[in-house]
């Protein structure tokens, strides 16, 4: 299954290949990983998703947690949360064929973000379906789809945590559930999308 | 840094560092309460003296010199190895005996690539050593400058951690750290690799302030009510329940505990190989060693038992055998500090992760006596001992010498002469198997063996290691002839340093243990195991150290007697039996109790007619 997991790790040289070298050990491929700054100083967010066991959840969880310079994990599993990711695809497109790009964007809710005579570039973020399905449907016109690049997947969970209090929420998603109704009953918000 | 005109021997220099610490040293440590500029250099061994580190063993190199330059002015003392993987065994032997930090010193390149395999083996068997590597300038780094490795890349997965540290200024804060994650929860070694420029650059030292953050257990231990309350429950209901101690209950000093548990609700204790001494082999409950060469009775006690309750031990393939066979009829308790290891190999029932002792104090108040209407293990435990059928003769003690010289002989009589009191250091191979089988370990710290990594070579300098720890004990090397040869230019070493270990070779002319795969598994095809070897006493010879070749039973005696009371070294090379097997053996893919038994015919099994 797949599984997605939030680490927040310390913001130094050489943390991602700890953590990349960390499923590499326990032969497990990482299907994407986005990293960039996060509310807390000094420390980098991860979102890492990857193709394991269903057990392999809580191995991963706590072997990241060894690791010296990871300062939180969480499991996300199926915890209520989003997921976003975000597309950047160039379009062979003249001026004589472009408008049914446009078209195409308006409905996807993409953004045209650079135009030439020969090409544009379209901007997309959402759910992972949502995106496929848009390329799929560049894709119907052979050779038109010139470049491709894709995030990865962002992932937060709904509702008021802090990330320190996710971890202190601990393993179990049941659990985590349970306690995050007790913790904040009038922010655990319902699905909003 | 200038050129020291008198040049010391290293006896004299040694001396002068432990008999009086000269005014530079006295310096030293003042600095340890007043901040004061130093060089990274200086810094390396004011941090390491303020940790309490005594002794170092070490190799230098040009990456390193500037730290080696410093090092007179510490009260550190350094062996010279003469081999960087010789020193992270030294400083892995010294951790195992003494339970405090090893620390390890080699330059750049080929001194830090040396190093791996003894901090793998401590990987491996969660030994805490701190090894220090010197590294090119910060300036060049990166360039494949001459001695130019990736230390740091290179051991990241066999370290618990590593740093780069390219700044004087950040070397006492790391340092300092170092040692935190090596001793600390899980212990593990760990790397400081220290640029050139880093050693010679100045920085304030302040010891106090580079302080570590206070340690953070892994956020996912847990030990909760319910946990303990269906583990208490679980053994009070048990009708055949097996403690499994492992390497933990030394580690986190549960001994009494879990002697406690055991002679509380009288449940047989099984070991594995890095638990021996956590329990004593001479205790009525004490079943021996588990798994792959573990006694009949312990791995078939294991394998009908109804509760299994893990103490600090991680289920390896070693004591495992076949997992989808092992243990079907238990129920599994595992008691562990490390939470990566719950359900890893087996799934268990119940986990409590925490310190075992900690959690063993939680939960032995709710385990009653048996006059407390706790459980009545008699039954369990007459029929183990009656599964121990005529295996239980093998009480060596009064075997016929038929002339010739079995290593469990030399087991035996060592353990007989040392009273089980003595360290003993063993290699890798059959001879370590037999030491396990029959030198039996009554205290903590009294074995020191490769387990998880099953290094050969490791036994030599492991023990120079030890003996260096523990001054006041008697060290005994167990090695084989193969392993030996590995790491046998330490010789050297023992006598530079004017070491008394004893060293006993378990010469059987082969790689017996590979030779016993063979034999067993592929038709006797002895392909690179026959082994030529330089005769052994006069290597030893030739490094100054007496020695004795033991061919007979009826010599093993005197020739022991001669080792322990020469005032120096002393090498026993025991000429056994060549083609002798280690029973019982469960062989790898197997289940516990499919395992190959002793031959009827063998000369080690007591027969009515030898009495
Ligand atoms: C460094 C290393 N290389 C290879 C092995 C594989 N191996 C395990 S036991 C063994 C044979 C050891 O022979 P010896 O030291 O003579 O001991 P014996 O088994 O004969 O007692 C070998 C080669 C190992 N454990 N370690
Ligand atoms: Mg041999």
């Amino acid at each position: 299954m797949l599984h997605t997991f939030v680490a927040y790790v310390e913001d130094l040289p050489g943390v991602l290949t700890r953590v990349a070298s960390l499923f590499r050990r326990l032969n497990i491929n990482i299907i994407s990983l986005t990293v960039g700054r996060s509310e807390r100083a000094g420390l980098s967010r991860m979102t890492i998703v990857a193709e394991a066991s269903a057990e392999a959840g809580h191995r991963i969880r706590a072997s990241l947690f060894k690791l010296e310079n990871v300062v939180d994990v969480d499991d996300i599993a199926q915890a209520p949360s989003v997921t976003r990711e975000l597309a950047l695809i160039k379009i062979a497109a003249t001026p004589q064929n472009r408008g049914q790009i446009f078209d195409l964007a308006e409905v996807f809710r993409a953004r045209i973000v650079d135009l030439t005579s020969e090409s544009l570039i379209i901007e997309m973020t959402g759910v992972e379906s949502k995106i496929e399905g848009l390329i799929e449907i560049l894709r119907e016109d052979e050779g038109r789809v010139l470049e491709l690049c894709r995030s990865g997947k962002m992932t937060m969970r709904r509702g008021h945590h802090l990330s320190s209090v996710v971890r202190a929420m601990g393993v179990s998603e049941a659990e985590s559930a349970e306690r995050e109704a007790e913790l904040a009953p009038d922010i655990v918000t319902g699905e909003v999308e | 840094m200038g050129h020291k005109g008198n040049a010391k021997t290293k006896e004299n220099a040694s001396n002068a560092n432990a008999a009086a610490p000269n005014a530079d040293a006295a310096d030293a440590n003042a600095h340890l309460n007043t901040p004061t500029r130093l060089t990274g250099a200086e810094i390396l061994w004011a941090t390491l003296a303020g940790e309490g580190v005594t002794d170092v063993f070490g190799y230098p190199g040009g990456a390193i010199l500037p730290a080696y330059d410093a090092l007179r002015k510490f009260p550190v003392k350094h062996v010279l190895v003469r081999h960087e993987q010789g020193a992270a065994h030294m400083a892995d032997g010294y951790a195992r005996a003494s339970g405090k930090v090893g620390v390890a010193v080699a330059t750049s390149g080929p001194g830090a690539t040396n190093l791996v395999t003894g901090i793998a083996t401590a990987m491996l068997d969660s030994i805490p050593i701190v090894c220090i590597t010197g590294n090119v300038s910060s300036k060049v780094l990166g360039t494949d400058a001459f001695q130019e490795v990736d230390i740091t890349g290179i051991t990241l997965p066999v370290t618990k951690h590593n740093f780069l540290v390219n700044k004087a200024e950040d070397l006492a804060k790391v340092l300092r750290h170092a040692f935190q994650i090596a001793k600390s929860g899980r212990p593990g070694p760990v790397l400081v690799d220290i640029t050139k420029d880093a050693q010679q650059a100045s920085a304030i030292f302040d010891f106090e302030a580079a302080k570590p953050r206070p340690y953070q257990p892994h956020p996912m231990l847990r030990v909760e009510e319910s946990g303990l309350a269906e583990a208490a429950e679980l053994i009070r209901n048990s009708k055949r329940p097996v403690i499994l101690a492992g390497h933990g209950v030394m580690d986190s000093g549960a001994m009494e505990q879990v002697r406690t548990l055991a002679e509380r609700a009288q449940i047989p204790v099984g070991l594995t190989l890095l638990g021996i001494g956590g329990f004593p082999m001479s205790h009525p409950l004490c079943l021996g060693m588990m798994g792959m060469h573990g006694e009949s009775w312990v791995n078939h006690a294991i394998q009908e038992a109804d509760l299994l309750i893990a103490c600090g031990m991680r289920f390896d393939d070693r004591v495992t055998g076949k997992l989808t066979d092992y243990a079907m009829k238990a129920k599994k308790i595992h008691i562990e500090v490390d939470p990566a290891e719950i359900n890893k190999n087996v799934k268990v029932d119940v986990a409590l992760v925490g310190d075992l002792r900690e959690v063993l104090e939680q939960l032995l108040p709710r385990i009653g006596t048996r006059n407390q209407g706790g459980r009545d293990g008699s039954v369990w435990l007459k029929t183990i001992e009656a599964s121990k059928g005529a295996v239980t003769v093998r009480d060596i003690k009064n075997l016929p010498d038929l002339g010739h010289l079995y290593a469990a002989h030399v087991m035996h009589d060592l353990w007989r002469m040392t009273a089980g009191d003595a360290i003993i250091v063993t290699d890798v191979g059959q001879h370590q198997m037999w030491e396990a089988q029959y030198y039996k370990h009554e205290k903590p710290r009294t074995l020191i063996t490769s387990g998880g990594l099953g290094t050969m070579g490791f036994a030599l300098p492991a023990a120079i290691g030890a003996k260096i720890a523990c001054p006041e004990k008697e060290v005994w090397v167990i090695a084989g002839d193969g392993g030996f040869q590995m790491t046998a230019a330490e010789l050297a070493t023992i006598v530079q340093e004017k070491i008394k270990i004893n060293i006993a070779v378990i010469n059987n002319g082969y790689l017996g243990m590979v030779r016993q795969w063979q034999e067993f598994f592929y038709e006797r095809n002895y392909e690179a195991t026959p082994l030529v070897s330089p005769d052994f006493v006069k290597l030893a010879d030739a490094h100054g150290i007496p020695g004795r070749a033991v061919r007979k039973r009826s010599e093993v005696e005197a020739a022991v007697n001669e080792a322990r009371s020469s005032t120096r070294a002393f090498l026993l090379n025991f000429m056994v039996e060549k083609e002798d097997s280690v029973y019982p053996m469960i062989p790898a893919g197997s289940a516990l109790h499919e395992m190959i038994r002793r031959p009827e015919q063998d000369p080690l099994e007591e027969t009515a007619e030898d009495k």
